[in-house]
């Protein structure tokens, strides 16, 4: 672990020109970085919400030839993947393939997509900016961060290509099916799937550290605890359950590593059969110890994903509605306290192993706390809104629009921590409505809001106002449409990763089953899925083209807002700041009474007197 | 652009960056053997009775490696003292010795290993079990042991059998029906006993890397910036303790019960 | 080019090291050393010493272990004078450690060493 570059020790900047791969491809630069982390990761979001494009058209068109792609599939990934259908068209997503596309895109989405667009992205370009700092403390260890996550990716990807096609067995990866799966041939496609998480579980080790480091060790001077921007609380908690949460799934993917390559048993039990024939191993192992190890970090992980999205959206009302966040001190301690519980709710995802009443109970208990400061922040939030004088745009819109949605995700939560009432609805399509309201709805609005937000400080330009609030129309009301009918058929019974959208589950003559109109219900939830789609266009052709002809906003603080990272020039220079940083206030003085404007910047020196946090009485 | 603190500690942390960046990783490792320790623990106390070996490992070679990394926990730290006092040539006579004492345990690890893999348990077709070390004058016709024969798999468990002094036995390859070596593949303590220390290695060879590197290549930074120099020292030295902590508990645990 | 530089530049990082404190402490970790083998030294003579249960021989064996551990963190890692910071990241991280271990082995084991009925 060394300090930092040689060169530093210097003292000035030596300003040669660097080359372009200097610059930009192997960059030790934060926001570089952050941009390259963004980048890649909106493409393997794309790339994972194309995989549901076409899993959605098995479910809603079982047996019928993907259009378009089909053709492509079948001379991409062959027969065995591939199927045809009754008129002899190729194109048909058989069984394997189904399963593949499921396993991978919630890998890809979650390890791939939403945590390096979350943390790695908006984590590395915004956070230094905000605490007033230079760069991250160790900036060539960042590098590396993004380089893990790369070679992740690229294994991720490879891993379709090989013989047996890729991972099968869930992105939850359940022993002995994640051995025994993918035929016989080793290494396979789970062979891949667990060296790619290896890589980035490394990545997000060395980004948390990173992380941690450079929030205690570099805020600017003034800047104490209480007036960090509540998007820095967020990405230090971040970035503290990864740390210490990522761990024990490494040490489960090597003992599967070693379960699939070296034939141990360490999550292979007695007596195991496959396909009639008993497996020749050793035994002894547990299929538990995996479910265990993997959800200490899964449901850490859940966190990961939606704390960065609170940080952004809070940034985001404060400036919109020109007034102090309500409740900043609630959501601080709210903040902290959801990351200490979330290492001790874990085994809710376990609830029908047969644990036993007692420590389920435990597990229930816990799971019902950690709801407390969630709908803390969630109010605090809302409250925030009351008296204010609300600024719509395009990323003001996407704020709001996370507030009902993660709600619901929220609240939809509860039946499922509950013991009793998971028995029905584990594993069923509740559960897949639930966290998609918080992810997609959630997460992925914030991180929109985000984008839409910081834009003209990375650029120097406005993303077009218009587009941008037709993306935020057409997706929320998809999203409604996708994931609210979920809900219904999962409260049916409908189970989850049928690769036949739950038709052999059909009702008939004496036979209690799914509803045909339960079933059918997957039609127009694959329709909006599309229309999903099409909705994204606006946003990524508005992205490339106002680079270079969107509005301009002639200020390096275009929404007027009171943060540090505004205090830039646009964009932001190698060093950031053209002048040292001094705090001298929190971070959300908007409206304050008897000021001439209706914000003051942490660093402007102007010492007025300070604003006890509250709601302050609007002249 | 110079980071600060990077040297010089930030005075209301007390803490230069690289002191916290290593605590912070090193946290994150105890998680992670915190894990195979908790893996280890299940896995045995899950075993059905009499399935879980005693004493395979040899106890003078594990309390050997154990020495020889305290040893080299010692030296590390002698060697930052050193250079914290000014004394570059005793800094580098104390860490040469802690790298070859990470020589001495990576040599003594792959002697085990070695063993290891050398040890077979033969299931002859008759229905005997064959267990020993295959000798150096085995053919492709005839496997030839130092061993033993027993009569149940579960003779093998209790381990304080000294190999050297079993007789020779020769079995004709024909009339094996399966033989498999004590591998990680063996039973499932083997599993956790080649995981654990493999890692355990390998964190070893990294730790002796970095440590190396900076006494060797590095060293000439010991003139330009000594406060820089004893700061890097101190880092890969607190990892170095960390990787003597994690053998601390694996030898008893593996070895002695 | 001298490989001896004066002290006080060296002893510059943290305040509490001065010469005269590192010296000592060097009588330390030796002392500390010696402790950490004879421990070595005690642990594969206990084990050897049957206790009557298999228990006995695991706990004396950790407990033993988790001295010699003790002793390398707060000396050798200077742990025991560390700063506060460091040492609120360790605490979570051992909470979080116990808790993994604890809370898989209570919902695994069927009554074999936790009795929880």
């Amino acid at each position: 672990m060394q300090p930092t570059s040689h060169a530093d020790s210097h003292g000035h900047d030596l300003h040669h020109e660097m080359s372009f791969w200097r610059k930009y491809i192997f960059s030790t630069d934060h926001k570089i970085i952050g941009l390259q982390y963004g980048v890649t990761a909106l493409l393997f979001m794309f790339f994972g919400f194309c995989l549901m494009m076409m899993m959605r058209w098995q479910l809603a068109y079982p047996g019928h030839a993907v259009p378009i792609v089909g053709n492509l599939l079948y001379h991409m990934l062959g027969s065995d993947m591939v199927g045809k259908d009754a008129a002899g068209n190729v194109g048909v997503i058989m069984p394997d393939l189904y399963n593949s596309f499921g396993a991978m895109h919630g890998t890809i989405m979650v390890f791939l997509a939403i945590v390096p667009l979350a943390f790695g992205a908006f984590g590395n370009f915004v956070t230094p900016l905000q605490i007033g700092a230079c760069d991250m403390t160790f900036p060539r260890v960042n590098m590396v961060s993004y380089q893990f996550y790369f070679m992740g990716g690229v294994l991720m990807l490879a891993s379709f290509f090989i013989p047996g096609g890729a991972a099968q067995s869930g992105w939850t990866s359940y022993s002995p099916l994640a051995t025994v799966t993918n035929g016989s041939q080793h290494p396979n496609g789970q062979t891949f799937w667990i060296l790619g998480m290896v890589c980035l579980i490394n990545s997000s080790l060395l980004g948390a550290v990173n992380f941690i480091t450079t929030i205690i060790q570099l805020r600017a001077k003034g800047l104490n605890w209480m007036r960090l921007p509540f998007f820095v609380w967020a990405q230090f908690v971040t970035a503290f359950l990864l740390l210490l949460a990522f761990p024990p799934l490494e040490a489960a993917s090597v003992l599967q590593l070693m379960d699939n390559l070296l034939h141990t048993s360490f999550f292979l039990p007695t007596g195991l059969v496959v396909s009639g024939q008993a497996m020749h191993i050793s035994g002894g192992g547990s299929p538990l110890l995996w479910q265990h190890l993997f959800w200490f970090l899964g449901h850490p992980e859940v966190y990961v994903l939606i704390l960065p999205a609170m940080g952004i959206v809070t940034e985001i009302i404060a400036c919109n509605t020109r007034k102090p966040i309500w409740g900043y001190r609630s959501m601080v301690y709210s903040i902290l306290v959801i990351g200490f519980l979330s290492f001790i709710v874990w085994a809710h995802h376990m609830y029908l192993t047969g644990m036993g009443t007692h420590i389920a109970t435990f597990f229930q208990t816990t799971t019902m706390m950690i709801s407390i400061p969630s709908v803390i922040i969630l109010t605090a939030l809302f409250i925030s809104l009351w008296g204010a004088s609300i600024r719509i745009n395009t990323p003001m819109l996407f704020a709001l629009g996370f507030l009902p949605m993660f709600g619901i995700g929220g609240l939809t939560g509860l039946p499922l921590g509950f013991n009793a009432s998971d028995i029905h609805l584990h594993d069923t399509y509740y559960v897949i409505a639930h966290f998609h309201y918080i992810v997609a709805p959630g997460t992925i609005f914030g991180l929109f809001a985000g984008i839409y937000y910081w834009y003209p400080k990375m650029t120097g330009r406005f993303m077009n106002e218009f587009w941008g609030k037709v993306h935020f129309a057409l997706s929320f009301i998809c999203m409604n449409l996708i994931f609210m009918p979920m809900f219904i058929q999962g409260m049916e019974g409908m189970s989850r990763r049928m690769y036949d959208g739950g038709s052999t589950y059909l009702e008939s003559a004496g036979v209690v089953g799914l509803s045909p109109e339960i079933v059918h219900l997957n039609v127009p939830i694959s329709h909006a899925v599309w229309l999903l789609g099409l909705a994204q266009l606006p946003f990524i052709i508005n992205f490339f083209y106002s680079i270079r002809l969107g509005k301009k906003t002639n200020s390096d603080n275009p929404w007027e807002a009171t943060t540090l990272e505004w205090q830039t020039p646009t964009p932001p220079p190698h060093g950031n700041f053209d002048k040292p940083i001094e705090v001298f206030r929190g971070p959300y003085e908007y409206s304050v009474p008897n000021h001439a404007r209706d914000f003051t910047t942490q660093n402007d020196p102007d010492k007025q007197e300070p604003i006890i946090h509250g709601n302050p009485v609007r002249s | 652009m110079e980071i600060p603190y990077a040297v010089k500690p930030r005075p209301d942390t007390g803490l230069y960056n690289a002191k916290l960046g290593i605590w912070l990783f090193l946290a994150s490792e105890v998680m992670l053997f915190g894990a195979l320790f908790s893996s280890y623990i299940l896995l045995r106390v899950n075993a059905e009775e009499g399935t879980w070996p005693h004493h395979w490992l040899n106890i003078w070679l594990g309390m050997t490696n154990t020495i020889v990394l305290i040893l080299s926990s010692v030296t590390v730290v002698l060697s930052w003292a050193s250079l914290k006092m000014g004394n570059f040539k005793r800094y580098k006579f104390y860490q040469g010795i802690t790298l070859l004492c990470a020589l001495a345990f990576l040599g003594i690890k792959s002697f085990e290993y070695h063993d290891k893999f050398m040890h077979y348990e033969v299931h002859l077709k008759d229905g005997r079990i064959a267990d020993g070390h295959k000798q150096a004058d085995s053919t492709d016709k005839i496997l030839v042991l130092r061993g033993r024969y027993v009569a149940d798999h579960k003779d093998l468990m209790e381990g304080e059998v000294h190999h050297e002094e079993e007789p020779r036995i020769e079995i004709p390859m024909d009339q094996i029906a399966t033989m498999e070596n004590y591998g990680p593949w063996h039973n499932t303590y083997t599993a956790i006993y080649f995981t654990l220390t493999g890692l355990h290695a390998l964190h070893v060879i990294g730790g002796a890397i970095v440590i190396f590197f900076i006494w060797g290549p590095l060293a000439k930074v010991w003139h330009e910036d000594p406060e820089r120099y004893t700061n890097r020292v101190e880092v890969s030295g607190l990892f170095w303790h960390f990787v003597d902590l994690v053998w601390i508990f694996l030898f008893p645990v593996l070895y002695l019960l | 080019m001298s490989d001896t530089h004066q002290p006080s530049a060296a002893a510059g990082a943290a305040d509490e090291h001065s010469l005269e404190d590192v010296r000592k402490h060097v009588r330390t970790y030796i002392i500390i050393g010696i402790a950490l083998m004879a421990g070595t030294l005690l642990t594969v003579w206990a084990s050897l010493i049957d206790f009557g249960s298999r228990e006995y021989n695991i706990a004396i064996a950790l407990l033993i272990a988790s001295v010699k551990g003790f002793l390398v963190v707060g000396f050798f890692m200077h742990l025991i004078s560390e700063k506060k910071m460091i040492y609120s990241v360790l605490v979570f991280t051992v909470f979080f450690f116990i808790a993994l271990m604890f809370l898989t082995l209570w919902s695994m084991a069927h009554g074999s060493i936790i009795h929880i009925r």
